[in-house]
């Protein structure tokens, strides 16, 4: 089936809110290249469990083509008209499964040499739609949080190097309580501008007690959904014919329920919680990696005004002669290396808030646990400078956010 | 955003510039790093003086090693200042013994066995990257046998995963059984050294970081247990016990391969690293490690080159990753933990290219791609690459 095909009927399998958009837009969607419709659909196919922030997105993307002329419509999907699709693809069920249908057209892409074609025409169509979006302002600036470094008091290399270049590195921090003054801050500015998702609160390890104005997510307290994840997938391996594709679609499809998270009352964050594991590397055996993939996706997903997140110690990757000579260690942790690990995903942490609306405003603060080191990226602050005063971690912030 | 874009004006000026004009970016950027830092002058006018015009009289001699890295490694954590920490070996001892080529581009599928099968065919493949099946053109092993009448011996293939068992040979009719290289897999083989153990090798064997429980069985052309001792002369409990000291499976490879060297002397080796690939696990400092331990490993190889009385002297050494990793700035991405978004940065690569019949100390970056290198090898070795869609890489020859 092609786009120009389609009926209301197609989306009976939808969830209703997601249904009675697609019906609205029928239309628009008709009109829309094979190529490019069922990467939206994806996203709408999840409306009714999307962030608010990511529903006004689908909305304001639908209104933004339905309102463009049919000769400028053409005009944005040119490039995507253009790519050369198997006849396969079209008859696939790329309504009921837009996210199977992109994997499959992404490796058809790749092995037809088109990937790069691909690759341009998303990119341009993404510049032209964020050019025509409406930016409201945002209630307060951004702030963004990294504790990094727990259980460690040396390491092996400088700390911050990528992110001191775009703020003032601070030598002489006071560390006392800091770990207290930034849950206490990032609860504050939940409590003053009180809006859903606004606020995270991600810890690599057992989070600390907060309220629940925050969107927290913790490592430990989802070890139960791990461990059925991880059974689930040891037991699709040993299906005959599963590979890696296959297995990914498997994932794809999985839903909270299925790994335990039914009472846990809130669709949208059990599905994003699900996503984290389901859809990311190495999320379900690193806490680091969990960590900074979950704050990846919060900014990209939620746009947060705050988002703190703690690293805490990820588990040791034996090196192969202790895997050959078997020695049982288990829970044994890496603190030196989560550190390394924690000091590049603060990084991206920082990359990722600034490709947000509001970038120039906003404001970043990383923080070696329990130690005198810290770097704090904030409008006001000169950048590539070292500074010996003695802060403590509220004084910092104030700066930050000053 | 603009904030963003301003603090960084590499990352502005980047944006602006076309996918190819990138890709040259990456390629001056490492030159003028080399030049700082290992001292090493810029090539184009000397290419017509090659010093393989005087090695000619050797042709039939000549040894080829490839290493290849499964898993690229980006330029901020080895050939620009901030990576230099992390490979002290081929920048102070290698780099400055080669000729490098700033700009390598890989313009195929950036999956490793298809990016390594493609390396091995000079034609960009299409092969299920995850499936343990031949390319579909001839591999350089076979051009190499097949023409210059070569044993079975004199080709050999040390890769890291079951998926690479089925790259020694393709399914080309013209070429394919019979012609190709024999592949050992040291995972595959320390696996069935080990059978009957109580050692959990489950971990190890992991056949893939991309996708990390998953391994595939295979079945044909590998390197069977009983020819451990016949080939390689050792043991079962040698190996094993050797297997026991050594940190990482690229280890075990190079271990395999100095193995090789001695007991086989093969023409043509080719070794596949892969353990910089555990950065798709997300883990920034076991990349870093990997990086480390891999630059290492580069260095002990080409000292083994200089101490193997079948090698010192008639050997040339080519070094290159199969492609990058994304870059920091792509949205689409997750900076090194991936190379799924196609961009420059994961596109563009470098390659180091020393011993016999290369010019030393000298940086190249005119643009060459990936497939290019196997009629290069063909030239150097005297066979033809007849299917092969690259070019001869003029400064090598």
């Amino acid at each position: 089936m092609l786009p120009r095909d389609l009926h209301a009927a197609n989306f009976d399998a939808y969830p209703p809110q997601a249904r009675q958009l697609a019906v609205q837009h029928l239309t628009l969607f008709q009109q829309l290249p094979l190529s490019f419709l069922p990467s939206l659909l994806r996203e709408l196919i999840e409306y009714d469990y999307k962030f608010p922030v990511e529903r006004i997105r689908i909305e304001q993307e639908l209104s933004i083509l339905s309102d463009l002329p049919a000769p400028q419509l053409a005009q944005w999907f040119h490039a995507f008209a253009a790519l050369d699709l198997a006849m396969s693809l079209e008859r696939t069920d790329w309504v009921a499964k837009p996210a199977q249908f992109i994997e499959k057209e992404s490796a058809y892409l790749w092995s037809t040499h088109q990937q790069d074609s691909f690759r341009e025409a998303a990119v341009s169509y993404g510049d032209r739609l964020q050019s025509a979006r409406p930016l409201p302002s945002l209630p307060t600036a951004r702030l963004g949080i990294a504790i990094i470094g727990q259980g460690t008091a040396t390491t092996p290399e400088p700390l911050f190097l990528a992110l001191r270049k775009h703020g003032t590195f601070f030598s002489q921090i006071k560390p006392e309580g800091g770990l207290e003054v930034l849950l206490a801050a990032t609860e504050a500015r939940a409590a003053a501008h009180p809006i859903d998702y606004a606020h995270w609160y991600i810890d690599g390890g057992a989070p600390n007690p907060t309220t629940k104005a925050l969107t927290t997510v913790s490592y430990s307290t989802l070890a139960p959904v791990r461990d059925k994840l991880l059974s689930f997938m040891q037991t699709q391996i040993a299906r005959p014919g599963m590979g890696p594709e296959e297995l990914r679609t498997e994932l794809a499809q999985m839903s909270p329920a299925q790994l335990g998270m039914e009472r846990q009352g809130d669709p949208a964050l059990d599905r994003f919680q699900v996503k984290i594991f389901t859809e990311g590397s190495g999320t379900q055996i690193f806490s680091t990696t969990f960590a900074q993939w979950t704050t990846r996706e919060a900014l990209r997903r939620a746009e947060p005004l705050t988002l703190l997140v703690r690293y805490a110690p990820r588990q040791r990757q034996k090196p192969m002669n202790e895997l050959l000579a078997n020695t049982i260690s288990p829970g044994e942790l890496d603190p030196a290396g989560s550190l390394v690990d924690a000091n590049m995903a603060a990084y991206y942490h920082w990359v990722n808030q600034q490709r947000l609306h509001g970038a120039e405003q906003s404001s970043f603060l990383v923080w070696w646990e329990g130690q005198h080191q810290a770097v704090v990226i904030a409008p006001t602050l000169p950048r590539r400078v070292t500074s010996g005063s003695a802060l403590t971690l509220k004084q910092l912030l104030s700066l930050a956010t000053g | 955003m603009a904030s963003f874009i301003s603090d960084r004006s590499s990352s502005a000026q980047l944006r602006s510039l076309a996918p190819r004009e990138i890709a040259r970016h990456f390629g001056r950027t490492r030159r003028d790093f080399l030049r700082d830092a290992a001292g090493m002058a810029l090539g184009g006018a000397l290419v017509s003086a090659s010093p393989l015009v005087r090695a000619a009289g050797v042709i039939k001699k000549r040894k080829i090693i490839v290493i290849t890295f499964g898993g690229g490694a980006r330029d901020q954590e080895t050939f620009a200042p901030e990576g230099r920490v992390n490979i002290p070996h081929m920048l102070g001892e290698l780099a400055p013994q080669s000729s490098f080529f700033t700009q390598v581009t890989n313009h195929g599928i950036l999956g490793h066995y298809v990016a390594t099968a493609s390396l091995a065919t000079g034609v960009y493949e299409t092969l299920n990257n995850f499936s343990a099946v031949p390319p579909d053109h001839p591999t350089l092993f076979e051009y190499f046998r097949k023409d210059l009448g070569r044993p079975i011996s004199d080709a050999w293939v040390v890769a890291p995963s079951n998926g690479f068992n089925r790259i020694g040979e393709s399914d080309s009719r013209s070429y394919g059984a019979g012609f190709g290289a024999r592949v050992i897999l040291p995972k595959h083989l320390l696996s069935a050294a080990s059978s009957g153990t109580k050692a959990d090798y489950a971990h190890l064997l992991h056949d893939n970081y991309e996708t990390p429980l998953y391994a595939p069985q295979i079945s044909g052309g590998e390197f069977e247990l009983q020819q451990l001792e016949k080939v390689l002369k050792l043991s079962v409990d040698d190996f094993t016990q050797h297997a026991k000291s050594l940190a990482s499976p690229d280890e075990l490879s190079v271990y395999i391969a100095r193995q090789l060297m001695r007991q086989e002397s093969p023409s043509l080796l080719w070794i596949t690293m892969h353990d910089i690939d555990i950065a798709h696990s997300g883990a920034f400092s076991l990349y870093i490690d990997a990086i480390r331990r891999t630059d290492r490993l580069c260095a002990a190889l080409w000292q083994a080159v200089q101490q193997e009385p079948e090698y010192a002297g008639n050997t040339t050494l080519l070094i290159l990753p199969d492609f990058g990793r994304d870059a920091d700035e792509d949205a689409g991405g997750n900076g090194f933990q991936h190379h799924r978004t196609g961009d420059p940065a994961s596109r563009t690569t470098w390659m180091m290219a020393l011993g016999q019949g290369v010019r030393p100390g000298v940086v190249y970056d005119s643009p060459v791609q990936s497939i290019d290198l196997v009629p290069t090898i063909g030239a150097m070795m005297d066979f033809n690459a007849a299917q092969s869609q690259g070019r001869p890489i003029r400064e090598l020859l």
